[in-house]
């Protein structure tokens, strides 16, 4: 315990804004990753426990379109885009077999993908760490606030997954879409019932969860190292995000990652060694008190 | 009736003892001794974790967590050199069963996917507090240097025949003990929990604190087979903790099949047998895993013992009586009820 190097921090202003900008990356990269998982298993009713390996492949194909083509555009369309289309793909081929069926099989179809992913990057990359390197375009001076030094691809990376937050946001409460979805998770079978294609639907909503982890994953590229265990860490994480948020809730997944971007952010300096501890000592606390989540709805 | 089987079992039991003790004299390679100490160990995270998925419907994704507890309790314990083997075994077994009861009380309120992600996260706190407590557990190196076997009653471990019949010994009695759990009346609360957990809340019974119980028996013996593996090794991994472990176990299960007790370890040994030749032939150990298991989910739909004993079961009704419909009937039956029960828990 260090509390006197939080403390410290706290009574510089310019410490203070360099660890809440790092805790705001964190939490947007977990708000991107959870609000897909959440989604998922608002709707499916399934829990995907592959989406950490989602986001890796999202990463890696982000690295891959960079080395190419030199465009950061085109990488993060890559992650994002080609990680949609690989939900989709594996919802419509894999997943959908077992929907309904016992948990156990969902859990191994996704420790199958764990499994078969993490080995295949090895076999294209290496085992080794990876580095993607930061884009040209954010080649410019760190912005200054009140003394805090805030890079400048913190600011765009920011801004961005806000955005995408509040598309979201707005795409689930106000679209039609968004209704038959809302629906879809409360009642499928009447939903089916008034000629929505539920099939098609689920795919959407599998590619569009599976679209948000490929896009942090794209985002999380050119600041973090490229490795085959990238995901796992990511998936308990998002996974403590949506419990604390509660299960199926966008606004909820969102405070809950700032709360666990920022416990991660200043944690990380008054007790460094134990800050997966406090995770889950939040989300212990969290699950006494609310078992459904802040923002959940009940589970019974 | 129940006194006639439990005499029935511990003949069984009995019977099982003297083959393992005797395998060793019929085949004196030492490999073959090794693997069945290695299967012991994973047989019994493996069984230990059937009483919750396979009798009790609780899908835990982080039972290795308490085979790392015993692995590491018990090596601490003797590195210290304060105590003897059976003290610490016991003092495992209690520890472990406690950790268990802190997690389990937090988890086993939640509904199936939420438990499992739950025993998830918990298994991989654990992996990370062994990983960062150097000091105590040496990080990710392990827990070197050993760990010493003083005799204990005349017997010594450092002898590789004496650790052979002692880990077998300790097989038999946990599988005696697991059979007596799940034939008793307790065993069939847990199925009925399994079955439809509502009506027997109706009917009286604490669910929670039924999961509670078993939740902390699995624990604890789910611990034995992690000092097996301390003494086989002399040592302790932060890999058994690690999810990918009870990833393995999990899909023991699923190889070996639920509905025969001994299930479980009939996949601990296919696994541990697919392991080693896929290990010679290749490095991409997990690729091949993991296309093994979709094989199985997605073709066979259940495990393989379980796919063989269905089999065995609708030869023997075919042979019995020409009663073709009887068994679809009864299938449907159970699947609209556990829809009906999904409808009505979301």
């Amino acid at each position: 315990m260090e509390l006197e190097a939080l403390t410290g921090c706290l009574s510089s202003l310019s410490c203070t804004v360099t660890q809440i900008s790092t805790g705001l990356i964190i939490g947007m990269l977990l708000f991107l990753v959870a609000s897909g998982l959440s989604l998922i298993f608002g709707v499916l009713g399934v829990i995907n426990f592959a989406h950490g390996s989602f986001y890796m492949i999202g990463a890696y194909f982000a690295f891959i379109a960079y080395q190419t083509t030199q465009s950061f555009t085109l990488a993060i369309l890559a992650g994002a885009l080609g990680v949609g289309l690989f939900g989709v793909v594996f919802e419509r081929l894999f997943m959908s077999k077992v929907y309904g069926r016992d948990v156990l099989m969902q859990l191994l179809v996704c420790y199958a993908f764990i499994l078969i992913l993490d080995d295949v990057v090895k076999i294209l990359f290496g085992g080794e760490y990876k580095l993607m390197g930061m884009p040209q375009a954010f080649a410019l001076p760190p912005f200054q606030i009140g003394g805090g030094f805030i890079p400048a691809y913190y600011v765009f990376m920011i801004g961005i997954s806000f955005a995408i937050g509040v598309l979201l946001w707005f795409g689930i409460a106000q679209t039609r879409f968004g209704k038959v979805v809302r629906a879809a998770a409360i009642n499928p079978q009447m939903v089916g019932a008034l000629g929505i294609n539920t099939t098609m639907l689920y795919a959407m909503v599998f590619g569009l969860g599976s679209l948000l982890a490929g896009t942090a994953g794209a985002l999380a590229a050119p600041i973090r190292t490229l490795t085959p265990g990238m995901g796992l860490s990511i998936l308990i994480e998002s996974f403590i995000v949506t419990v604390i948020g509660g299960m199926g809730s966008i606004v909820g997944a969102f405070i809950a990652a700032l709360l666990i971007g920022m416990t991660r952010a200043f944690g990380s300096m008054a007790f460094p060694l134990f800050v997966d501890g406090t995770m889950f000592a939040i989300m212990a606390i969290v699950l006494i008190v609310k078992p459904s989540g802040l923002f959940g709805r009940p589970v019974h | 009736m129940w006194a006639q089987s439990s005499r029935r079992d511990l003949a069984l039991a009995a019977l099982l003892l003297i083959a393992l003790v005797a395998l060793p004299y019929i085949f004196p390679h030492p490999a073959m001794r090794d693997f069945i100490i290695y299967v012991i160990a994973y047989g019994l995270l493996a069984m230990s974790l059937n009483l919750l998925v396979g009798f009790t419907g609780l899908v835990s994704f982080g039972h290795a967590a308490y085979f790392a507890s015993g692995a590491y309790i018990f090596g601490l314990l003797m590195q210290s050199g304060e105590v003897s083997i059976p003290v610490a075994m016991l003092a495992t077994v209690g520890g472990t069963a406690l950790l268990a009861l802190v997690i389990g009380a937090i988890c086993v309120r939640l509904h199936e996917i939420y438990f499992a992600f739950l025993t998830l996260a918990f298994q991989m706190f654990i992996h990370s507090v062994i990983l960062t407590w150097v000091s105590l557990t040496g990080g990710d190196q392990g827990l070197m240097g050993g760990i010493p076997r003083p005799p204990f009653l005349g017997i010594d471990l450092g002898n590789s025949m004496t650790l052979y019949m002692f880990c077998v010994v300790l097989f038999v009695i946990c599988l005696v003990i697991m059979r007596q759990i799940v034939q008793s009346p307790f065993g069939y609360t847990l199925r009925m929990i399994r079955d439809n957990p509502r009506r027997a809340n109706f009917l009286g019974v604490n669910v929670v604190a039924m999961k509670l119980a078993i939740f902390v028996i699995a624990g604890a013996i789910a611990s034995v087979g992690g000092i097996v593996m301390a003494l086989f090794v002399s040592g302790a991994y932060p890999e058994f903790a690690f999810w990918t472990t009870s990833g393995e176990a999990i899909f023991m299960i699923m190889l070996g099949g639920t509905q025969l007790f001994l299930g479980p370890l009939v996949g601990a040994i296919l696994l541990q047998t697919l392991n080693h030749f896929v290990t010679i032939y290749t490095e991409h150990h997990g690729l091949v895993l993991g296309i093994v298991i979709l094989i199985f989910v997605l073709g066979l739909r259940r495990g393989l013992a379980d796919y063989v004993y269905e089999l065995i079961q609708s030869r023997k009704a075919a042979a019995a009586e020409p009663k073709p419909r009887a068994e679809p009937a009864q299938a449907t039956f159970t699947d609209e009820t556990r829809l009906a029960d999904k409808g009505a828990n979301t």
